[in-house]
């Protein structure tokens, strides 16, 4: 059961050969176990989980139950979930038990009945790629645990590849759920911008932030995509189209689907290693009948440099919010309301929080707007442009996930640069907002490898096909770390 | 472009950031980097080119004006730091 797939779990709960008591009780005593080692989990709460998996059985009597009713899943926490701490990794909301669910959470609880087994260990404010920024502690590869799972949701990640759940949520403003995946061998996949809700998820980039799901394979992610996807009239950038199934073309062949190859992806700057399992993967598509094609995505250079105006810009106005007055952390000591605040944020954020809400209020103020705010904002459009471009030739483009493997933990902590670069192959992909995945695809080193596939505006459906089909033939997702077992 | 110490100590007054100096040079240090990196933009002629604010085009939805939400201050405000009779308290702004 431990290593099952959703479908798997799904049927044998169906069939009553395993009741969602009993299955949230063997995945709470794997957090018990592996969690103090691994800590991917900041806050779990057996009684609640217990609560929801006995309402979930409940369901499954009656007959009323949806295909993944009475499944556990791990939530990263930057998810507001009422009655649980939802802290974002931040000292600011270390003790702030959300009176409200996320529209995601609410769709996953009320709808499809889901068990949360709890709240996952992020970067704070999801600001990281490494999980190092988290006040609650690193989390650990669970393939290496002296190396960073990713980030920002290194939590779900590790939590997913040691099996202390069987899916996870993550969310990705510019790489943290494909980075993470990458980094611990696992599935995940970002939305097309506007397709879920970001209504209770704590933002951060709100042009950027995308949920999505992280899990063992793709058609795990279709079946979670299909739980988390909806028009959502609370969030004002929520795009309203029609319900789609996710998972119904996943068995499509591959026949004649042209991927393109982007010459910047493929140049200086990524390991050996990662390379040559991304080309052993691409090898395979081609045996799956597809064809490659040379692309260029000439300004992807630039995204990195526009992320790091943009994503910090709108960083510093949402997290203007975490004052000390309404909810969160508060100082203990303050003269007036001006040295409350002050205090109140330079204790409650982190290092990484404080420099990038810094960056943001300097690339916003008078004088500098101009020369950074709106210059990224157009190099932007040039990014987005390259994008639409490179589709007229190719269905689906393919690359590395991220630019190495696992790196050790404080390896790059002290230089935020050189962390900031991890993300080289996924930010352009949110500055477009267009979806993309990481898929396993092969080892370097003995840690794990991620090939990306990015799609066009709602090519989901696709996207996930195309991870399944490579999955069929390949066992790279299927492989477990040693000494979780 | 290079910040200077007071420039960083006045970009974290307007975030509202309490910063001793020794944190000052520190963060002087890493935005310097991080602006190195920002810096490569500038060299783009973007002449012409629309800024991109948003990934979708599309305007803000309109809805009607009638309440949509339940009245749930209390459990709001029981998140709060601190509260008497139903109001936030912060320090005394007005003498």
């Amino acid at each position: 059961m431990i290593n099952a797939s959703l479908k798997q779990l799904s049927q044998a709960l169906a069939a009553r050969q395993i009741s969602s008591v009993e299955l949230t009780r063997l995945f709470l005593e794997r957090i018990g176990r592996l969690n103090p080692t691994l800590n991917a989990f900041v806050t779990v709460d057996p009684e609640k989980s217990l609560k929801m998996a006995a309402d979930a059985d409940a369901r499954i009597a009656t007959g009323t139950a949806g295909p993944l009713t009475g499944i556990p899943i791990a939530q990263k926490d930057i998810f507001c979930a009422e009655g649980w701490t939802t802290t974002c990794g931040s000292k600011m909301l270390a003790n702030f038990v959300s009176p409200y669910d996320a529209t995601v959470i609410h769709k996953m609880h009320a709808e499809a009945g889901l068990v949360s087994l709890g709240k996952t260990n992020m970067d704070e404010f999801a600001m990281g790629s490494s999980n190092e920024t988290s006040f609650f502690g690193p989390v650990r590869n669970p393939w290496d645990t002296g190396r960073v799972p990713g980030g920002s949701s290194g939590g779900s990640a590790a939590a997913v590849a040691a099996r202390l759940a069987p899916a996870a949520t993550g969310t990705d403003t510019g790489g943290s759920i494909r980075q993470p995946a990458a980094l611990c061998n696992l599935t995940g996949l970002k939305p097309t911008y506007g397709v879920v809700s970001r209504y209770g998820m704590i933002a951060f980039a709100s042009s950027l932030d995308q949920g999505g799901p992280m899990a063992a394979s793709a058609e795990d992610c279709a079946l979670l995509l299909n739980t988390m996807a909806g028009f959502d009239e609370r969030d004002s950038t929520s795009l309203d189209r029609p319900v789609e199934d996710y998972a119904r073309d996943l068995v499509k062949p591959l026949d004649g689907l042209r991927i393109g190859l982007p010459k910047e992806f493929f140049g200086e700057g990524c390991d050996a290693g990662v390379m040559a399992a991304v080309r052993v993967a691409i090898a395979e598509y081609e045996k799956l009948g597809a064809t490659t094609v040379e692309v260029s995505l000439p300004n992807s250079h630039l995204s990195v440099p526009a992320y790091y105006v943009i994503a910090p810009a709108e960083a510093s106005s949402n997290l203007s919010r975490f004052d000390g007055v309404r909810y969160g952390y508060r100082a203990p000591d303050y003269g007036n309301l001006d040295d409350m605040y002050m205090k109140t944020r330079a204790q409650g954020f982190g290092a990484e929080v404080k420099r990038r809400i810094m960056i943001g209020a300097y690339v916003l103020s008078h004088g500098y707007y101009d020369a950074y705010y709106l210059q990224a904002q157009r190099i932007r459009r040039l990014i987005a442009n390259d994008f639409v471009e490179a589709f007229k030739q190719c269905d689906v483009i393919m690359g590395p996930t991220s630019p190495s493997t696992a790196f050790r933990l404080g390896e790059k902590a002290a230089d935020p640069v050189q962390m900031y670069l991890s993300d080289i192959y996924t930010i352009a992909v949110n500055l477009a907002g267009l979806p993309g995945m990481s898929v396993p695809c092969g080892f370097a080193g003995g840690l794990p490898v991620g090939l990306q596939l990015i799609g066009n505006y709602f090519a989901e459906a696709r996207l996930l096909n195309v991870a399944h089909r490579y999955q069929q033939a390949t066992d790279w997702h299927r492989r477990r770390p040693e000494g979780v077992a | 472009m290079s910040l200077t110490l007071e420039q960083v100590q006045r970009i974290a007054h307007l975030a509202r950031i309490e910063i001793s100096e020794t944190e000052a040079r520190t963060t002087q240090s890493h935005l310097n980097g991080i602006f190195q990196l920002i810096e490569q933009m500038q060299a783009v002629d973007t002449t012409g080119v629309e800024p991109m604010a948003h990934a979708q085009d599309l305007s803000q939805r309109l809805r009607d004006d009638v309440v949509s939400e339940e009245d749930r201050r209390a459990a709001y405000q029981a998140v709060a730091p601190e509260i008497e009779a139903g109001l936030y308290l912060v320090p005394k702004v007005i003498e």
